[in-house]
């Protein structure tokens, strides 16, 4: 048996969404933000939505998330992504809107747009990489820099008297009225890349509700900027940002999870 | 002699920034001038003279914490690359109009909007014509080299707080990146007493109470606000004009350029005079105030200047209003993030004042 | 004295550092140094390049186009810097990877097989400093001596055991390297 009768289409077990260009990723390898422009544009193609769906993408390394996603986007200045998802889902009520951001644009320079966005109730979907860093300048502190961790701005270890706390933005905008729907998923094992799917699924989902704003954190990893391998960025993101952010669904239908 | 070291600019900038007695820097990660954050943290200038050092949560937010520590009579500075300068903007106009001395360095990249995070100079209008809104202006230096980035640190500082009026250090990520031998200057003590009338320090029984704010609701008032500004400005004309001149003296035609424009076009000069062409370079060091006065000496007996740009044509503009018709005056530039090289400049030379 | 050197070759490779070693061994010459490198996210895992300017005078352009020496790491940076040494240049190259070799004939081509040897004796963070020591026998205007200076101004004390190891790897270069004849190879 030669190659070309194993890729006969009939042996066909997995298939790469036409929601992804053929572009090559320009992430470092390892790195998970590749794993959800992937599910993102999965969920999009399962839910058969792509021809009404509008992405917005921010500043950071996913900010060519344009040039891999297959859809129409635009791209928002530093931290502004929700306020132009609001301007686009307020003209546009019966698309699906979707916002793509870092932490250090959603939390950080943005912080003001998130927190309205979410309050005001905005009936998009927020898709929120936190890899605790500055992936794209270098390594810098984030606003979600654990304490005593290292980052080109905090080369001795985040100090938390000097530079605050880090921001559980989660938590934080669970707490608003306007959100529906908040959870936290990682896409490090192959049993998380399935419940960040679903969870992804449902914050488009919701978008028909017309009940307030879907908002998904990935705890990811950012291995160049950690400066690990990429194996070693994955148990280190187990053992030192998951009791810090932990996993799970925060808010369901507009509830309170109580744990 | 003073510390011999090899820096690239925008450490020079942050080492410059502890030497110089200043006591705060608020800033963002950016591209191509992350390292004046990153050295500063590295340095921890908190423990070698007390100076406070924040990483904002936006460029807004920084310049925001200048305009604070500086309504104080503090030396406070922040740093960015062009669309945090952007930001930085409504700041800006509030400390001018405010009249408060501040350093904000910019280490261009090409736009507009995310543009590219390569060289350019494409911010010489926002720089040196205001930037944010109303009738303002910044005093705007700009550093050829790795030691004018330490050097410009300290004149900033004096000059901003000579004026009461912001300062802004105009570099390029030529200039930012690179690294040359700079003599750094001695460490001046922080500043410890602020008993100008316009600081704020806690009202006292014995004085009354000081205000800084850019706003005046009367518009008689804030018209005699905007004429002193304008009298500190021609002050500035009149005083503060910097420039360097290369092999002017017998020149026919002249390049005028500044920052890392400047530096290539040295090289042309060189290559040029080679050829038996009697080409010089006049370098604006502030760029506000422009040394217009003396391009339209020269202008009596050129054949013709360059505007050698990596923009579209921006400081062609005070070039030509300075010159006022007196002689021939064309542009040359490359954008995005490229960079002309002395031979294109050359090539340029050749075809808009040779032909 | 004026040379004009670009070093170009992958993201990791130490193409930067090499260049920064350089520049410090020039001080210690009181040479005028500059050091310009290409910068910015795209270069991970990609290209690096840096272009060194060791000068008796005050340096004018940082930035040029063509120049004296170019001491080359990858194909890609053959393919591109081979046409912009000046006639009369040098142009030095690790030959690990290379599948067109130059084919120039106006300029000086030398190999040093800095990778294959850094391997061979199990150190291959001193391959930077293999091709350095390279260059250095290729040009006397900078000894060893200065290179050795230079390392230890640069590098914080921390490091300075790893200086022997260094100076070790600069002397290998300085023997392996060999000339190359585009001309012979037709
Ligand atoms: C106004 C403005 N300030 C700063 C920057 C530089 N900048 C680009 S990406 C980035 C941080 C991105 O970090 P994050 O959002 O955590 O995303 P990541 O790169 O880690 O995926 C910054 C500060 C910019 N582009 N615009
Ligand atoms: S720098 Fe970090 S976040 Fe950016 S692509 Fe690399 S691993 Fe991912």
């Amino acid at each position: 048996m030669d190659v070309k009768d194993i890729i006969k289409p009939e042996n066909l077990v997995y298939e790469r969404t036409k929601n992804l260009t053929d572009k090559a990723l320009s992430y470092c390898p390892g790195c998970g933000h590749g794993v959800v422009h992937r599910l993102t544009m999965e969920v999009l193609e399962e839910l058969q939505i792509t021809q009404d769906t509008i992405g917005v993408a921010s500043v950071g390394c996913s900010v060519l998330a344009y040039e891999f996603m297959n859809i129409d986007m635009t791209q928002a200045p530093h931290g502004r992504a929700t306020a132009a998802a609001t301007g686009i889902k307020r003209c546009w009520p019966d698309k699906y809107v979707f916002t793509y951001q870092g932490d250090g644009d959603l939390a950080a320079i943005g912080t003001a747009e998130t927190i309205h966005s979410c309050n005001r109730g905005e009936n998009f979907t927020v898709i929120f990489i936190n890899n605790g860093i500055y992936g794209m300048t270098g390594g810098q502190m984030a606003p979600t820099t654990l304490p005593g961790m290292k980052s080109s701005t905090t080369p001795y270890g985040r100090e938390v008297e000097l530079m605050g706390n880090p921001i559980k933005m989660t938590e934080l905008v669970a707490q608003l009225p306007g959100t529906y729907y908040v959870t936290r998923q990682s896409v490090h094992t192959p049993a998380n890349v399935r419940k960040a799917k679903k969870a992804i699924r449902i914050a488009f989902e919701n978008q028909k509700l017309n009940k307030g704003l879907s908002f998904v954190e990935i705890v990811s990893n950012c291995n160049s900027g950690w400066k690990m391998t990429p194996v070693d960025s994955n148990i280190w993101m187990e053992e030192n940002m998951f009791p810090f952010y932990p996993l799970g669904d925060i808010k369901v239908n507009g509830e309170l999870v109580t744990k | 002699m003073g510390e011999l070291k090899l820096m690239k600019g925008n450490e020079a900038v942050a080492e410059a920034a502890i030497r110089a007695g200043v006591d705060a820097y608020f800033g963002y990660p950016i591209t191509p001038q992350s390292e004046v954050m990153e050295y500063l943290a590295a340095e921890q200038p908190h423990k070698r003279t007390g100076m406070v050092l924040l990483q904002a949560e936006s460029e807004i937010a920084a310049i925001n914490m200048v305009y604070g520590a500086a309504s104080t009579g503090k030396k406070a500075m922040t740093s960015s690359s062009s669309p945090g300068i952007s930001l930085k903007m409504e700041g800006i106009s509030y400390l001018a109009g405010a009249e408060l001395p501040c350093v904000v360095v910019n280490v261009v990249r090409g736009g507009p909007g995310l543009g590219t995070i390569q060289p350019s100079q494409a911010d010489y209008f926002q720089a040196t014509k205001g930037g944010g809104h109303g009738d303002y202006h910044m005093l705007v230096l700009a550093p050829a080299s790795v030691q004018e980035m330490s050097d410009f640190v300290k004149l900033g500082f004096d000059l901003a707080f000579k004026y009461r009026n912001p300062v802004m250090i105009l570099s390029d990520g030529v200039i930012g990146q690179m690294m040359e031998k700079v003599e750094l200057f001695d460490p001046i003590p922080r500043c410890t007493e602020f008993n100008e009338e316009w600081m704020l320090t806690g009202k006292t029984a014995d004085r009354e109470k000081r205000v800084v704010t850019s706003l005046d609701l009367d518009s008689a008032k804030m018209e005699k606000h905007n004429l002193d500004l304008v009298a500190k400005y021609k002050k500035m004309q009149e005083n503060e004009v910097r420039y360097e001149e290369f092999q002017v003296e017998d020149a026919e035609y002249l390049f005028v350029a500044y920052g890392c424009s400047a530096r290539i076009c040295q090289k042309t000069v060189k290559i040029a005079r080679e050829m038996g062409h009697k080409v010089g370079l006049l370098r604006p060091i502030t760029l506000y105030p422009y040394p217009s006065k003396r391009l339209n000496e020269l202008a009596d007996r050129l054949k013709g200047i360059l505007s050698v740009e990596l923009n579209s044509g921006q400081m062609i503009e005070d070039v030509k209003l300075a010159v006022n018709g007196k002689t021939k005056v064309e542009h040359y530039g490359r954008m995005g993030g490229m960079i002309h090289s002395p031979e294109q400049v050359l090539c340029a030379f050749e075809e808009f004042l040779l032909k | 004295m004026n040379e004009e050197i670009i070093i170009a070759g992958f993201g990791g490779q130490g193409v930067l550092s090499m260049g920064k070693i350089l520049a410090y061994s020039g001080i210690m010459r009181n040479l005028e140094v500059s050091w310009m490198p290409s910068y910015g996210p795209e270069m991970r895992g990609g290209t690096a390049n840096v272009t060194v300017i060791l000068s008796e005078e005050r340096i004018s352009s940082p930035i040029i186009n063509i120049f004296d020496s170019a001491i080359i790491l990858n194909q890609q940076s053959l393919d591109k810097f081979e046409r912009k040494v000046r006639p009369g240049g040098l142009l030095l190259y690790d030959t690990n990877g290379i599948t067109r070799h130059p084919e120039r004939t106006d300029i000086d081509i030398y190999q040093v097989e800095a990778a294959a040897e850094s391997a061979r004796i199990d150190n291959l963070r001193v391959f930077n400093m293999i091709v350095l020591g390279a260059y250095l026998k290729l040009k006397d205007f900078l000894k060893l001596e200065h290179v050795i200076e230079g390392l230890e101004k640069s590098l914080p004390p921390r490091y300075h055991h790893l200086i022997e190891a260094n100076a070790d790897a600069l002397k290998i270069g300085m023997n392996i390297v060999k000339p190359y004849s585009a001309e012979l190879a037709k």
